[in-house]
């Protein structure tokens, strides 16, 4: 029976589940998500890291979609220049999404990737959802 | 059954796929496929042209009209209308018109060319999930109930959020799904087939400059014509200069564009679209508390907002090359999803994944009886993933599933796999049925599996048989 069994898990690839953060609408169209701990996470991540994560990103978010100053002469000197300035420079949004990137990857390294979770860029999903992968690491065997 | 087994793995060219690499991901399929870009496996009814940099509708006759009108006129003032002017008035008047003719021809281009706002389409695992929160939300009837939407309050007004059942995603607030190019897009505000593009979120500012630069234009030529003609009709009579001026096309251009200008100067100041404009979403008619919820307040900001605001980038990696992702098991789902799926997956998958997916459930199908719970359907899905993880991931959940894909990664798992499947571990599956609730599901569970994936009845009494010896 032990032998069945661990032949069993052998032969089980590594399983993951994956679960969506989805959009919060409620501020309009700005990019924000649920900041709230989906149960399926509960056990794995403290409620309060995973909000802090959230709201970084969104507080991240709304820098890149920020009406200010700084966006109006971006929008000015674009529109002066035909939109060719684009071609050469990276505007605001795009510079804000990389340091999103960069952070995300951040947390994945010293937080979430030793409890077995990685969380996936939302631009990479069109900035539909926050897609959390978790690793149920089952196989004793060599794995793939 | 073994002798079946090997005979299709023959046929099929299986033996290619080695167990003996050290590395599981280099495959030969792989290396032989030549690396896609995502726009050319883009679901969306969408041209692409230079390698995925421009995108355009798929009916693009109107825009070359707008094109050659637009050169045509201009052409003629150039030709006839200003050597004439610049002699007798000021050669600025060339110069301002040449300006403006390239501020135009530069924003109906960007406008034509970049990507609208278009969504990406939801990943089947995105769409699985959603579909079982709906399903968990409709009290898991099983059958599609009507339209579905979400209730969202924004700033104080109740806004509905409507599913689109062909990118399988609630879709944002103000997205429309464009039924031309088949896209849901950001902010959509209208197809517009003279310049060959959706106008959404992306491009409504160049759209806006656009029209607005080209009223100035049409304005300016018209109006030089006419002095044109007024000055050359004291030298030799009206209808003579009515002759040599470009005047009739600018005449009936103006109205319209001017016309055009004017409106969505208002749909801006308002911070509208032209499809909330004509549904009447926040017109005061539908009741005394709707208003707007999008609108900034006052004029200013509504205009600096649309046109000087943050330039989203393209959500849509049209030039990234397409990844054959790391085989990733998708949890079980709603049965109609998966099963739909999997059977337009069955349509494109060709006889070598099938060799391979129903060699590798003989192998395997003790596996697949203890790992899922649930209805044939879901099996079906289940094991299909579990057996070509990525090959099934990429294709579902899409109405018309990139065909390349499924080549690409569908190799990838046999490798990942048959490390742990050798011929000498075959006999032992069938004492590896462990006893219990599995075994209760072994009846539906088969007859749900052989539906989609494999007819061959010699696979059917091999698992069978199977069974049958666990059960001892």
């Amino acid at each position: 029976m032990a032998e069945t069994h661990s032949l069993q898990e052998l032969q089980t690839p590594p399983a993951s589940s994956k679960i969506f953060i989805q959009r919060d609408y409620g501020s309009g169209t700005i990019c924000r998500f649920h900041t709230k701990l989906p149960s399926e996470l509960e056990s794995r991540v403290d409620k309060q890291q995973f909000e802090e994560t959230m709201q970084t990103l969104n507080n991240l978010y709304a820098e890149a979609e920020k009406l200010g100053g700084r966006s109006y002469l971006e929008g000015c000197l674009a529109c002066l220049t035909a939109y060719t300035v684009f071609l050469c420079l990276e505007t605001h949004y795009e510079k804000v999404l990389k340091k999103i990137s960069r952070y995300i990857k951040d947390q994945n390294e010293k937080i979430y990737a030793p409890r077995g979770i990685l969380f996936t860029d939302p631009i990479e999903r069109g900035l539909r959802v926050v897609e959390v992968t978790i690793f149920e690491d089952r196989s004793i065997g060599s794995g793939r | 059954m073994h002798l079946g087994v090997s005979e299709s793995m023959r046929e099929c060219e299986y033996s290619q796929i080695s167990t003996r690499s050290s590395t599981p991901m280099e495959t030969p399929y792989k290396k032989r496929t030549p690396k896609k870009r995502k726009w050319e496996s883009f679901p969306g009814r969408n041209k692409f042209y230079c390698n995925g940099r421009i995108m355009m509708a798929k009916q693009t006759g109107v825009f070359y009209l707008t094109l050659v009108l637009i050169l045509a006129t201009c052409g003629l003032f150039f030709t006839f209308d200003c050597p004439f002017l610049a002699l007798q008035l000021t050669p600025v008047i060339p110069v301002i018109g040449g300006v403006l003719f390239l501020f135009v021809l530069g924003t109906l281009l960007r406008t034509s060319f970049s990507d609208p706002g278009v969504l990406p389409r939801a990943t089947p695992d995105e769409a699985a999930d959603l579909e079982r929160q709906i399903d968990v939300a409709n009290g898991g009837t099983g059958y599609r109930p009507p339209p579905r939407t979400k209730e969202v309050e924004i700033n104080g007004q109740t806004v509905k959020l409507k599913y689109c059942f062909t990118c399988k995603i609630f879709r944002p607030p103000r997205a429309s799904h464009c039924s031309l190019c088949d896209n849901c897009v950001e902010r959509f505000d209208h197809h517009c087939p003279w310049v060959g593009n959706c106008v959404g979120r992306r491009n409504y500012r160049f759209f806006y400059m656009f029209i607005l630069s080209l009223s100035f234009l049409t304005i300016f030529i018209f109006a030089f014509v006419i002095t044109h003609i007024i000055l050359r009709s004291h030298r030799s009579g009206f209808l003579t200069a009515l002759k040599e001026s470009p005047v009739v096309v600018c005449f009936f251009s103006v109205w319209s564009i001017v016309g055009l200008s004017g409106f969505h100067t208002y749909l801006i100041s308002s911070n509208q679209t032209t499809n909330e404009d004509i549904k009447g979403s926040w017109s005061s008619k539908r009741g005394k508390d709707n208003y707007n919820p999008y609108s900034y307040g006052n004029i200013f900001t509504n205009c600096c907002a649309a046109l000087c605001g943050p330039l989203p980038p393209s959500l849509i990696d049209r030039r990234g090359f397409i990844q054959s992702d790391a085989p990733q098991l998708a949890p079980p789902t709603n049965g109609i999803t998966m099963y739909g799926a999997t059977q337009s997956q069955q349509s494109h998958m060709c006889d070598q994944d099938q060799c391979i997916q129903s060699t590798k459930f003989v192998l395997q199908a003790p596996v697949i009886l203890t790992a899922s719970t649930e209805n044939g359907g879901i099996l079906a899905g289940r094991t299909a993933l579990s057996l070509g993880g990525p090959c099934t991931s990429l294709p579902l959940g899409q109405p018309t599933p990139p065909t390349s894909t499924p080549s690409l990664s569908c190799h990838e798992d046999p490798m990942a796999h048959h490390h742990f499947l050798t011929p000498e571990e075959v006999p032992s599956p069938p004492g590896m049925l462990p006893c219990g609730s599995p075994m209760g599901h072994s009846h539906t569970v088969q007859a749900g599996f052989y539906n989609p994936a494999s007819q061959d009845s010699l696979h059917e009494d091999s698992v069978r048989g199977l069974v049958k010896l666990s059960s001892v």
